[in-house]
């Protein structure tokens, strides 16, 4: 298959300042290589701190890796310039687990959907607002609620609104970081039913970042785990979930909540 | 058995600065006996948390319990004085809330928080509750109490601040602990962690407690009983293994569906779509003479939207508000 994100060897080091003076280093990447196939998605799993967040920064150019090789749609991305890789970033949008806090809360669905395409400079306003109407519709927010302020709109219509303005400049590459967990039950099914269903209809590439792996599972073609900056297992998702190879991963699927039913087995009280 | 605790049609409504009333909670009523663990589950808006600030008099000022009773320990909460409700609340009933590190004081060392639950409660001296705090906090860290002890909040990961409010919530010796989404803001391994805590304390201590979350599974094994809150109201009460094993009320049914499959289930069933419950909780502001559920309804009936199902006997201990199963 294609190949849309190539990762090679990429490694991440923060200096940090301490107290006494003397520098700090802290590895937060090493050694991570992986790859996605064009219109296939890869969950990365791991426990808090285990490097996730920052690997999501790296691909969308917002870090630069400290050594390493991140190559996107066939261009390398991590020899790029600044003013390069401004024509980049617009190719890989990210979708983060809060839209409350992520969203301007004064902001119309509308405003809100057409702000990249005006931070770009693309379309001028009338063929932006038709485009953020199209957007809108693609997410299943009704036209009536196009001048809702965020604030009015639920959790779940909020994150509708952050995946249309995320997918506003027509990007390949959607991170999800965390994009489902902060929704509930319901409201987090509806919301893989849209990926999944924006997926088959414009051939998007998704980074699922999470820590529920039940969904990865559920959405992912391909898990990587996650451990200390590491990569320490990655393949097809039902192989991961499995025939789990690593400490981690086995920790992590026996802490999948179930509901069969020798789990809730009554109990004496 | 004798309740423990006994909600009996609980109202609560916010009232806004215009003065109008948003009801959060209507008819709530259900018992806990002793020893007994029972699951609320609830998603965003269903009053939930409402439910939880209710029980030990905490709603903020906007709020107003409207009618009901709470019977806790032979007496009223709601009719309760100030005094006697100080004596029940942090002593009687422990809170334990989801955001550990909102709860923790920043700049106070742990043993000093811990002590101070002690100290507002009880009249020992101040060695007596040294000796005190560092045996709860060796409940909930069996191997380096003293070390957290003398810790700073920030210095704690998120599964062991959450620990330091469990010493504080079981510190008075409680008969009641009530959790509101405890292990919300945790990785799944630290959540399967407190959650096991929690089993081991209610055994050792007896306790009963009130486990409130919008994650089914997170019930599966450890609630005896599951409450189902839907727009203020209870759907679905009865054993777990039976409400989430067998839901009855289309709700609750629809809820389970919508929990991605396991690793139990085929793999074919897993890249498919999810089932969805369409649209969106109701507004509670506006006014409504039916069933909450009814316009998001797969099996909804004529008289769904004209009267409120009354709550049917599926068996004993299994209750229903759905006029599927009769009236």
């Amino acid at each position: 298959m294609d190949r849309l994100l190539i990762v090679e060897k990429i490694e991440k080091r923060y200096g940090r300042a301490h107290v006494l003076g003397a520098k700090q280093e802290v590895t937060a990447l090493l050694d991570v290589s992986f790859s996605i196939g064009r219109g296939s998605t890869l969950a990365l799993v791991g426990e808090s701190g285990s490097g996730k967040s920052t690997l999501a920064l790296c691909i969308a150019c917002l870090e630069r890796p400290t050594s390493g090789k991140i190559v996107f749609n066939r261009n390398e991305i991590t020899v790029l310039d600044e003013k390069q890789l401004r024509e980049v970033r617009p190719q890989i949008q990210l979708v983060f687990q809060d839209p409350a806090r992520s969203l301007n809360p004064r902001f119309s669905a509308l405003e809100l959907v057409s702000e990249p395409l005006l931070v770009q400079g693309r379309l001028d306003k009338r063929e932006r607002e038709a485009r953020a109407r199209a957007l809108l519709g693609q997410v299943g927010i009704p036209q009536e609620k196009a001048l809702q302020r965020a604030e009015e709109f639920s959790g779940g219509q909020r994150q509708r609104l952050a995946i249309a303005r995320a997918l506003s400049l027509e990007p390949k590459l959607l991170i999800l970081d965390e994009a489902l967990s902060a929704l509930d039950c319901s409201v987090q099914a509806q919301i893989a039913n849209l990926l999944m269903e924006l997926q088959g209809r414009l051939g998007l590439t998704y980074l699922f970042i999470t820590h529920d792996f039940a969904m990865a599972g559920h959405l992912a073609h391909e898990i990587a785990v996650m451990e200390q900056g590491r990569v320490v297992e990655i393949g097809a998702a039902d192989e991961v979930l499995g025939t789990p190879n690593q400490e981690v991963t086995r920790r992590l699927v026996a802490a999948m909540p179930r509901l069969t039913a020798e789990a809730h087995a009554p109990r004496a009280v | 058995m004798i309740s423990l605790l006994q909600v009996q049609d609980l109202h609560v409504a916010y009232i806004s600065g215009a003065g109008k009333v948003s009801p959060a909670l209507e008819g709530v009523s259900f018992d806990v006996l002793p020893g007994e663990t029972l699951g609320v589950l609830g998603e965003s808006g269903s009053g939930k948390s409402t439910l939880a600030l209710a029980l030990v008099r905490l709603l903020p000022g906007n709020a107003e319990i409207q009618k009901g009773a709470i019977q806790f320990e032979g007496q009223d909460l709601l009719r309760a004085r100030p005094r006697a409700l100080e004596r029940v609340r942090g002593a009687r009933i422990g809170l334990v809330f989801q955001e550990p590190s909102l709860a923790l004081h920043p700049t106070i060392r742990i043993g000093k928080q811990v002590s101070d639950v002690l100290a507002a409660h009880e009249a020992a001296s101040r060695a007596a509750r040294h000796q005190k705090t560092l045996q709860l906090l060796r409940e909930v860290f069996p191997a380096d109490a003293s070390r957290i002890a003398d810790s700073y909040p920030h210095q704690l990961s998120g599964g062991q601040q959450q620990r330091v409010l469990i010493a504080q919530a079981i510190a008075c010796g409680p008969s009641l602990i009530i959790a509101d989404e405890p292990t919300a803001s945790l990785d799944p391994t630290t959540q399967q962690e407190i959650l096991e805590l929690f089993r081991m304390l209610r055994e050792k201590f007896n306790l009963s407690l009130i486990l409130i979350t919008h994650n089914p599974p997170l019930l599966a094994g450890l609630a005896d009983r599951v409450l189902v809150l839907y727009a203020g109201k209870v759907v679905e009460i009865g054993p777990t293994e039976q409400v989430l094993g067998s839901p009855q009320h289309p709700y609750t049914h629809a809820l389970m569906q919508s929990v991605p499959p396991g690793l139990d289930e085929p793999a074919k069933d897993r890249k498919s779509r999810l089932r969805v419950i369409p649209g969106e909780a109701p507004n509670l502001a506006v006014l409504m003479n039916g069933c909450r559920f009814e316009s998001r309804c797969t099996d909804r009936m004529e008289q769904c939207a004209e009267r409120e199902p009354p709550a049917v006997a599926m068996s004993e201990v299994h209750a229903v508000s759905c006029f599927k199963y009769g009236e």
